[in-house]
């Protein structure tokens, strides 16, 4: 006999599961589940992008440079997009640096976020004058201007895509060590921390098993802004020509070899702004609808 | 009130402190010798290059260094540029004011659409207006600014030709500086036409520098009015039969008004890292420009003094920002 057919008739309906009731108040935001289809969209596109791209992002063809997009004139549909100045095709450049820019944004993200949660850890658990230390570097690094400090970082460790990602996640560390630190010192004076430690628990275990998964919600938040946030901060690492280095086909690197045509082909200039666009409006869109779906009291 | 400015004074001195030694061990990592970078392809002779180290002192231990270095800081020495030998505070000092210029400008329209567009939408929530709004705040924070000067360029500059595409003025015009503002002084020199030149290469930077801060302060300006709408004073102000206008614009607005102005503050970092990619598109002499160039010529001393300067400014305003919002609350005066 199931569980269900136990209960008496007419007692109210089990609560929804976590996994329910979120996504009861995720779905209800329409911009979230439109920034969710872009995103898996955008995801399908760098995993399937050698099955999608008509040609490989790199080459070239002597016979059609700057050649527009084939609904105007001069355009054709071997190159739906047209193609660049030296006749590489822009529909695969674009492709592929779906590739690459969902790289930089959740590599970036991942290393942030690894080193923002041991330093706020330490800083919340530890306290006194290594808490200082770790908060006032933080201080620091949020009151520098963001893409001044991580182009100072790649000038000095010379520039290119690894180093970007590196300056990037330095930039956006001081977030993740604030979340964290402000929730262990919140949650470790709670009454379940003060049971686990009287029963023995050590410090690790109380780090990560008892405090960490409940300050999971505002830094799973915090990553999806946090992706966009690398992902434009690439862009512009790359537009400055300090990012990925040519012939790569990183969105804003690709921006940047456009510059020069800007007057003469609208079309190489204006796809991979569109992208970078595009990708990271999803992104923001969905970590709000992520905010409002794990504090549905805060919306209400 | 002096016991608050002076805590929040003493918090920042540690900020400080800490930026100079980030400014100095940063660039501690160069690789490389900072002789021979600075001798370039030529080379450099054993001697000379001892005789070099000696002079700047780099054979000194590295904490002396420091102490050297921020002692300088301290009296305004920033060290001089590597490429045209001239002090970095001479050179910041002379470009700032096309910063400024640009940054005010920017900041002035944002306000100037942002707090009307965020009160209307909190006004008419969940109205198509109210939707539009957000929908445009949210796409003006995700724009990557670099490729919206492109695009701007291209329709009004290329295909309409109303604005011109780079600089600050047309080259025929030789204005005077008197306060390094060219829409000022454009208009104290009294040459015809050199104004509306001035104004004119200002509008596309602007509205692109603009945006971003335009977006969050329309976004704060309605969240901040929305809670101010549902407080009981509101209702109480309603009840005595005021006219909703009033309402509106004396007694929610100036309450809103609060968290928006500390947003402003905020903007002065965003403000700072749009003109970076502002002034390489439109090609502004400003410092972003500056400092773009500077790494494009290795010019170490530059990039060091840009960055102290720049987060020194920003610290300061921001020092600014916290003092002005105990003067209008004084409830955070006694927190501290």
């Amino acid at each position: 006999m199931s569980a269900e057919s136990l209960a008496p008739p007419g007692a109210a309906p089990a609560p929804p599961g976590p996994f329910r009731e979120f996504w009861g108040y995720f779905s209800a935001n329409h911009g979230a589940v439109a920034g969710l289809v872009v995103v898996v969209t955008v995801l399908l596109t760098a995993a399937f992008a050698n099955v999608l791209a008509p040609y490989s992002p790199t080459l070239t063809n002597n016979a059609a440079f700057l050649q527009p997009p084939a609904w105007q004139q001069g355009g054709s549909w071997a190159y739906p997009l047209g193609t660049d100045a030296i006749g590489r095709d822009i529909l695969s450049r674009l492709i592929y640096g779906a590739r690459l820019s969902l790289l930089i944004g959740i590599a970036v993200v991942a290393l942030s976020i690894g080193v923002g949660i041991a330093l706020g850890l330490l800083a919340g658990f530890v306290r006194g004058v290594t808490e200082i230390a770790i908060m006032r570097l933080m201080d620091i690094i949020l009151t520098l201007p963001s893409l001044l400090l991580a182009i100072v970082i790649v000038a000095i460790l010379g520039p290119g895509l690894m180093n970007a990602m590196l300056a990037i996640a330095v930039v956006l560390l001081p977030h993740y060590v604030r979340i964290t630190r402000a929730a262990v010192i919140s949650e470790t004076s709670k009454d379940y921390v003060t049971a686990a430690r009287s029963n023995g628990a050590s410090h690790f275990r109380l780090m990560f098993n008892e405090v960490l998964p409940n300050c999971a919600a505002p830094l799973i938040v915090q990553a999806s802004l946090g992706v966009s946030a690398a992902i434009l901060d690439a862009a512009a690492l790359g537009f400055l020509g300090l990012g990925a280095q040519p012939p790569a086909s990183e969105w804003g690197t690709m921006l940047s070899d456009a510059r020069e045509f800007v007057l003469r082909a609208w079309w190489v200039v204006t796809f991979p702004g569109l992208m970078i666009l595009i990708t990271v409006l999803a992104f923001n869109l969905l970590g709000d609808g992520l905010r409002d779906a794990f504090d549905p009291k805060l919306k209400r | 009130m002096l016991r608050f400015l002076l805590t929040r004074i003493s918090l920042i001195i540690p900020t400080f402190i800490g930026m100079t030694m980030l400014a100095f061990f940063l660039i501690r990592i160069v690789p490389g010798d900072p002789i021979e970078t600075m001798a370039g392809e030529r080379g450099i002779d054993a001697t000379r290059h001892a005789a070099l180290l000696k002079e700047y002192g780099l054979d000194r231990p590295v904490l002396v260094q420091y102490g050297i270095y921020i002692g300088r800081v301290l009296h305004g020495d920033l060290g001089k540029s590597m490429i045209t030998q001239e002090p970095v505070l001479s050179e910041f000092g002379a470009l700032f004011p096309a910063t400024i210029e640009l940054a005010s400008c920017a900041i002035l329209f944002a306000l100037m659409l942002g707090i009307p567009a965020g009160m209307l939408a909190a006004v008419r929530r969940n109205s198509v207006f109210d939707h539009g709004v957000m929908g445009v705040s949210l796409t003006g924070y995700s724009m990557p600014i670099f490729w919206w000067g492109l695009l701007l360029i291209l329709l009004f500059s290329v295909q309409l030709g109303w604005t011109p595409v780079s600089g600050r003025i047309a080259v025929l015009y030789d204005v005077p500086t008197v306060t390094g503002f060219l829409t000022i002084d454009s208009l104290l020199s009294g040459e015809k036409g050199a104004f509306q030149s001035a104004v004119s290469h200002l509008i596309l930077p602007t509205i692109v520098l603009g945006t971003n801060p335009l977006a969050i302060i329309a976004r704060m300006t309605r969240s901040a009015m929305l809670e101010v709408l549902g407080e009981d004073y509101i209702r109480t102000a309603r009840a005595k039969g005021l006219s909703n206008l009033r309402v509106i614009a004396l007694h929610a607005f100036r309450n809103a008004l609060i968290p928006v102005i500390t947003v402003i503050g905020l903007q002065v970092g965003v403000l700072f890292t749009g003109a970076i990619l502002t002034e390489t598109i439109f090609s502004w002499p400003g410092v972003g420009k500056w400092l773009i160039e500077a790494i494009n010529r290795r010019d170490y001393p530059v990039l060091q003094g840009g960055l102290l300067l720049l987060g020194g400014i920003v610290m300061l305003v921001n020092l600014l920002v916290d003092v002005m919002y105990g003067i209008i609350n004084p409830r955070i005066r006694r927190t501290t």
